[in-house]
């Protein structure tokens, strides 16, 4: 589950503060700016300040995923040409306070749905050791639906993300970095061993790693195809060979991960950015999107789009700009949208008035009650069956509980079972607040976010579609009638 | 199952340990002086509290005495978290933690009573009850369900699950996991206590999940048997009926049954049991919380071999005619029989054999009768060595490291002996440590299945030697250790080298004990056998035999040691006891007895913790308590005891041994190494050191009550199809 979801559960609570006007927001559930961040003490690590105002249309020579189509050569020569592995050598030896430093410079967040900031993530690994070994875990399991980028980066450019685990293992004194690809990856899992087996002959990584006297394994494990294995702890749980089932959090993965040691889960597409991050500063990145949301992204348009596409652009871009700009306008223009799912299935849906001023930050989405996630964007024009669709969302997110939390497991089949009605319109219109109260009742009751993931689709067509599904309850006691 | 390596992780490495074994555990760690850890303070519905670093919400609740509802939480399991029943609002947390796994922090205000609170609960609890099915009526847990309580106590007051009239509510096929455990899996609400059980205290890897989110199920995956020696412990586990007594299954409702506190007399621990009686008859029998004996668990055969109680009983006094048959007869012309044999026998010639389970009042009754007619012989059943100090001294025959303490042991060395059947909650005292403390076994003796692993040394008694002069590899590890443990089997001691077994290990124990530590450790698998030698039996029955005796007194002695070839022709045999067993068999008379359940009775367990059992129901037919038989006997004879109650007898029993009457208090003793010096012959042969039961089918009929016990014999019977099957 690269999961859109703000996963409150992965955070520490001493680290709680760091994100708290995003909880706030998301609890109060307002629609009002986020707290204007009062301008922070100069301290190394700190990003600069934005001063631009308009964001969107990126250059070419900004592009951090110079191959994401495919078009150019893949494997190492081609990678190197395109100016990975260039000085990885010098960054390794300016040891991990100077990667974390430039990490935290950057204002990256964590690019796999919760948007934790990532350099703060790498930095619970600073304590001293006792003894155990540490690792890097990538989480290569993307399940999302709408889902598409990590998938690239691995068959495309999979230097990036092998020399990011390198850089990113030096800065939290990992030894080794495991690659977690989902079951269905089966290209992608292959063309990754095949970057993973060039670099250990190239001795980029392995033995003194790059020259560098710094020894790092890359290894992979495929996942047999369970959404489930995309959350952090239940993705170490199937590392070890378990039942992908998420672990009580604390620990934390930072105390104890992966084979009890401590580890740190980051998404392929963090990873595989922090190379880059680190050649060119971590001032660069931050000079693209609103502060606090720095950087590129890959976002994925697909749906009812002329032109699905995936595409690297600037953080805080406005939702029309990116379909219009990108994936060639909504399918029959802009005025035939009906709704748009911003950030993967588990984000809540958005109707097209607010799709207009969206912007596509974590905060201008937090904003409009929906989240940035993964920022794949389902786009949906009006022949969609809305109710349906998010049914179907639900089925799969039925589908996909592990079964643990009573709330998850049998909550999600209620829902699911309701939705079931509300697409035939066989129900009462009470039940829409029953189908509300459930989901609440299910949001946060959990170890893991799955089941908030699921409640959030069906907390967004209550929001934003109810008359469609009361009108269709209406006719259908009107066909019962008859 | 999947939450233990990541507890050994925790209480490894992280600092901040999470304390997921329970209060008991948190206490433990404060009453060592090592460092006392700084308390912290934590308000529960605002009343200050302070507690241990570690510390879980729901222990720090229960310290103030709230008690936060829960399903899958079980002070004696590892935490999983996973029913979220015990959620509570923390203040300044933005969502309910979930209580059983959460460690406080510093100041933190828990609201266990706030809107929130009750919001979570009744939103888990509606869930919960969302496809369990409403079948209370008909359910065996009925009146005694956490479900049901709790849904009384934290649940809405009416239902809104429409879609029961449209797609109705989730049915799983029920498995069958043997003769002892029902399922009826829609119960299921997946707490996965059972599956911790297995996998954390049985240690047997049968019970998992299958399937995820709602298909998700409980079970073994085949089908198969859930082979273990403890596998009644689930039913009691299981906060719903999806696990239940199958012997018991509609027979009784909670509500209808006496419950009598008593003590199990199928092994030598004494667990502590209520047996639950209604009209006069044992239903069914459950454990008792006692930390120092059997925690909360019982095995199999103290739960389920009850209904053996019921079946071949002696419900009237019985005399052999000529012709060989035992007739029923009224009490007057039994006793009168008996005792004109007892007139009639030279002095010194009536002997009596105490079985495994004759209780100390009887047993002292009885010496009393002998030894006024001028007998010195009483004796048991299971022999012992009697050379050097033999019985005399009390460190020869008991537990001497206690059961609760051999969990703190850290190298233990089994001879001869499975303490996985002979004493299953033994064995679950050992695993704990194995598990939790790193303890390192090794065991002398044919190789069998502990449920752990352990080295093993193998099967000649010469190993025996080998440890005590030091020269194999282990015996240094003994030495080494700070708390080792040597557990002999009482199998061991009836050896014909017995006494030599007795003294090499004895002197060795000696050498490796620590002050306040005796290593020394002799396991019994008799419920009598302790409390028999407390009152000067002697064990083995040779002297008996030697006598060549005119009448003897077999007080429940079924065990077929005593046949009628070994003794003489003339030999008038009284059998005092409760099962038509290998004992009446050879019996000229039959005087009926009450059986553990039916009469208030000392026992003295295997580490020498005198308790007693308590009248629960009569004894059935015209079976008496066993010592007001040997009282009444006693007037016929003309030598009348002088005690008519049990008050009076039990006075006598305090002059004998104060111990026996001061119920549940542990009577250590210290004379060790004395036994040493008295202890002359250490020869042992070389010949194969082997046990009596090996595997799980060998555990269910070892006395006269579990051979009576049609359950028993359908464990047996499930146990070898099982074996039979190709997985």
């Amino acid at each position: 589950m690269a999961s859109a979801l703000v996963r409150l559960n992965s955070i520490p609570k001493h680290n709680l503060s760091a994100i708290t006007p995003v909880i706030a927001n998301q609890i109060r559930g307002n629609t009002t700016q986020p707290p204007k961040a009062t301008p922070p003490p100069p301290q190394p690590g700190t990003p600069p300040a934005q001063t631009k105002t308009k964001f969107g249309g990126l250059a070419d020579q900004d592009r951090i995923f110079t191959n994401l189509y495919g078009k150019h050569d893949w494997r190492l020569k081609g990678a190197q040409k395109r100016g990975d592995w260039y000085k990885t050598k010098e960054i390794l030896l300016k040891g991990p306070e100077w990667i974390q430093n430039e990490v935290k410079t950057s204002g990256l967040r964590g690019r796999g749905g919760a948007g934790f900031p990532t350099g703060m993530k790498w930095s619970f690994m600073n304590k001293p050791s006792d003894g155990r070994p540490r690792y890097l875990v990538v989480n290569a399991d993307e399940g999302e639906p709408g889902t598409c980028k990590d998938r690239d980066i691995m068959r495309h450019d999979p230097h990036k993300l092998i020399e990011g685990c390198l850089i990113a293992g030096r800065a939290m004194g990992a030894c080794a970095a495991y690659i977690y690809i989902r079951g269905e990856f089966y290209n992608e899992a292959s063309a990754t061993q095949v970057a993973i087996n060039e670099a250990y002959q190239a001795g980029l990584i392995g033995k003194n790693a790059c020259g560098s006297g710094y020894d790092f394994d890359v290894y992979i494990q495929r996942g047999a195809g369970a959404y489930i294995c995309g959350e952090e702890t239940a993705l170490i749980e199937s590392i070890e060979g378990k039942q992908g089932k998420p672990r009580l959090k604390p620990p934390f993965p930072a105390d104890v991960g992966v084979f009890g040691c401590p580890t740190t889960v980051n998404n392929v597409e963090t990873i595989a950015v922090a190379p880059t991050i680190c050649r060119r500063g971590g001032a660069w990145f931050a000079s693209f999107g609103r502060t606090r949301n720095s950087g590129t992204k890959l976002f994925n348009i697909s749906g009812h789009v002329n032109n699905p596409c995936t595409v690297e652009e600037e953080m805080s871009i406005p939702l029309k700009e990116l379909i219009e700009k990108h994936a060639g306008g909504v399918r029959g223009g802009w005025d035939n949208l009906l709704g748009i799912i911003p950030g993967g299935s588990s984000t809540p849906v958005i109707p097209k008035k607010v799709c207009e001023e969206a912007i596509m930050d974590f905060d201008g989405l937090i904003a409009v009650q929906t989240s940035l996630g993964t920022a794949a964007i389902i786009v949906m024009d009006k022949s969609t069956d809305i109710i349906k669709a998010i049914s179907r969302l639900i089925m799969f997110y039925k589908h996909e509980s592990c079964g643990q939390c009573t709330p998850c497991r049998e909550g999600i089949g209620w829902m699911n079972k309701i939705m079931h009605r509300f697409v035939t319109g066989n129900a009462e219109p009470a039940e829409i607040d029953m189908l509300w109260e459930i989901s609440k009742q299910i949001e946060g009751h959990t170890i893991c976010a799955l089941a908030d993931g699921a409640a959030w689709p069906v907390q967004g067509l209550i929001r934003h579609f109810r008359p469609e599904i009361e009108a269709r309850m209406k006719k259908y006691a009107e066909m019962a009638n008859k | 199952m999947f939450r233990v390596p990541l507890a050994k992780a925790i209480s490894l490495g992280s600092p901040k340990r999470v304390a997921n074994i329970a209060v008991r555990a948190s206490a433990s760690a404060a009453s060592t002086p090592a460092k006392a850890p700084e308390r912290i303070e934590v308000f529960v519905d605002d009343i200050p509290v302070q507690v241990l670093p570690g510390t879980t919400v729901l222990q720090a609740a229960a310290m103030v005495g709230v008690e936060i509802p829960r399903f899958c939480y079980h002070e004696r399991l590892a935490v999983a978290g996973n029913c979220r029943m015990c959620l509570v609002e923390v203040e300044k947390s933005p969502k309910p933690v979930a209580a059983c796994a959460m460690p406080v922090m510093k100041g933190w205000r828990i609201k266990t009573n706030s809107d929130l609170t009750k919001k979570a609960r009744e939103g888990v609890m509606e869930f919960l009850l969302m496809n369990h099915p409403l079948d209370c009526p008909i359910c065996d847990q009925g009146g005694e369900c956490d479900l049901q309580d709790q849904a009384m106590a934290f649940g809405s007051d009416r239902s809104r699950f429409t879609d029961i009239n449209f797609t109705g509510k989730r049915a799983v096929e029920d498995k069958d996991i043997g003769p002892l455990v029902k399922t009826i899996m829609t119960r299921c609400i997946h707490c996965t206590r059972c599956i911790r059980f297995a996998s954390e205290i049985a240690g047997v890897d049968d019970l998992g999940t299958t399937g995820r989110g709602n298909d998700m199920q409980v079970g073994t995956y085949v089908e198969k048997l859930f082979l273990t020696e403890l596998s009644g412990n689930v039913i009691d586990l299981c906060p719903v009926g999806a696990l239940t007594n199958k012997p018991y299954s509609f027979v009784a409702r909670p509500w209808e049954i006496r419950k009598i506190d008593s003590i199990d007399v199928m092994d030598a621990i004494g667990s502590n049991i209520i047996v639950s009686t209604r009209t006069g008859e044992v239903l069914r029998i459950l454990p008792r919380e006692n930390e120092e004996v059997n925690e909360e668990w019982l095995a199999d055969k103290g739960r389920f071999a009850c209904d053996g109680l019921k079946r071949q009983r002696l419900i009237a006094p019985m005399l052999r005619t000529p012709s060989g048959e035992l007739q029923a007869v009224e009490w007057e012309s039994t006793l009168i029989a008996v005792a004109k044999a007892v007139r009639k026998a030279p002095k010194g010639s009536v002997v009596a054999i105490a079985g495994s389970m004759a209780d100390v009042e009887a047993m002292v009754a009885t010496k009393d009768l002998l030894n006024r007619i001028g007998s010195e012989i009483v004796c048991t059943e299971q022999s012992l060595p009697t050379q050097g100090s033999g019985s005399d001294l009390r460190s020869n025959y008991l537990l001497n490291s206690s059961i609760q303490a051999l969990e703190e042991a850290d190298v233990v060395l089994l001879v001869g002996t499975n303490p996985r059947y002979e004493a299953p909650l033994l064995n679950t005292r050992l695993r704990k440590s194995y598990v939790h403390n790193e303890l390192e076994l090794a065991l002398i003796g044919p190789k069998v299945d502990l449920s752990y692993k352990y080295q093993h040394l193998g099967d000649g008694a010469e190993l025996i030697n080998q440890i005590s002069t030091g020269t194999h590899p282990f015996a240094q590890k003994l030495k080494n250790a700070k708390k080792p443990a040597i557990i002999l089997g009482s199998e061991m001691l009836a050896r014909p080298d017995g006494a030599g077994i007795l003294a090499t290990l004895q002197s060795f124990a000696n050498k490796i004990s620590k002050p306040e530590w005796n290593a020394f450790n002799v396991l019994h698998q008799n419920a009598s056998q302790v409390g028999a030698l407390d009152v000067g039996y002697r064990p083995g029955v040779e002297t008996a035999l030697k006598a060549q005796p005119k009448v003897v007194f077999l007080l429940g002695a079924d065990a077929g040691i005593v046949t009628r070839e070994k003794l003489p022709k003339d030999c008038f045999v009284v059998y005092i006891g409760h099962h038509g067993d290998a004992g009446a068999t050879i019996a000229d008379a039959v005087l009926p007895g009450a059986a553990y359940t039916e009469k208030q009775a000392t026992y003295v367990n295997t580490e020498g913790r005198s308790q007693q059992t308590l009248c629960a129901v009569n004894p059935p037919g015209l079976a008496r308590e066993d010592w007001k038989i040997i009282r009444a006997l006693s007037e016929v004879v003309g030598e009348p005891l002088p005690y008519d109650t049990l008050d009076e007898l039990r006075e006598r029993v305090e002059d004998i041994a104060p111990h026996l009457v001061q119920h549940g208090k542990l009577e250590t003793n210290s004379f060790a190494t004395l036994a040493e010096q008295l202890a002359k012959d250490k020869k042992i042969d070389n010949s194969k050191i082997t046990v009596r039961q090996q595997t799980l089918k060998d555990y269910f009929m070892t006395d006269p009550i579990s051979r009576a016990s049609p359950t028993m014999a359908k464990c047996i019977a499930a146990v070898k199809k099982q074996e039979a099957k190709a997985h």
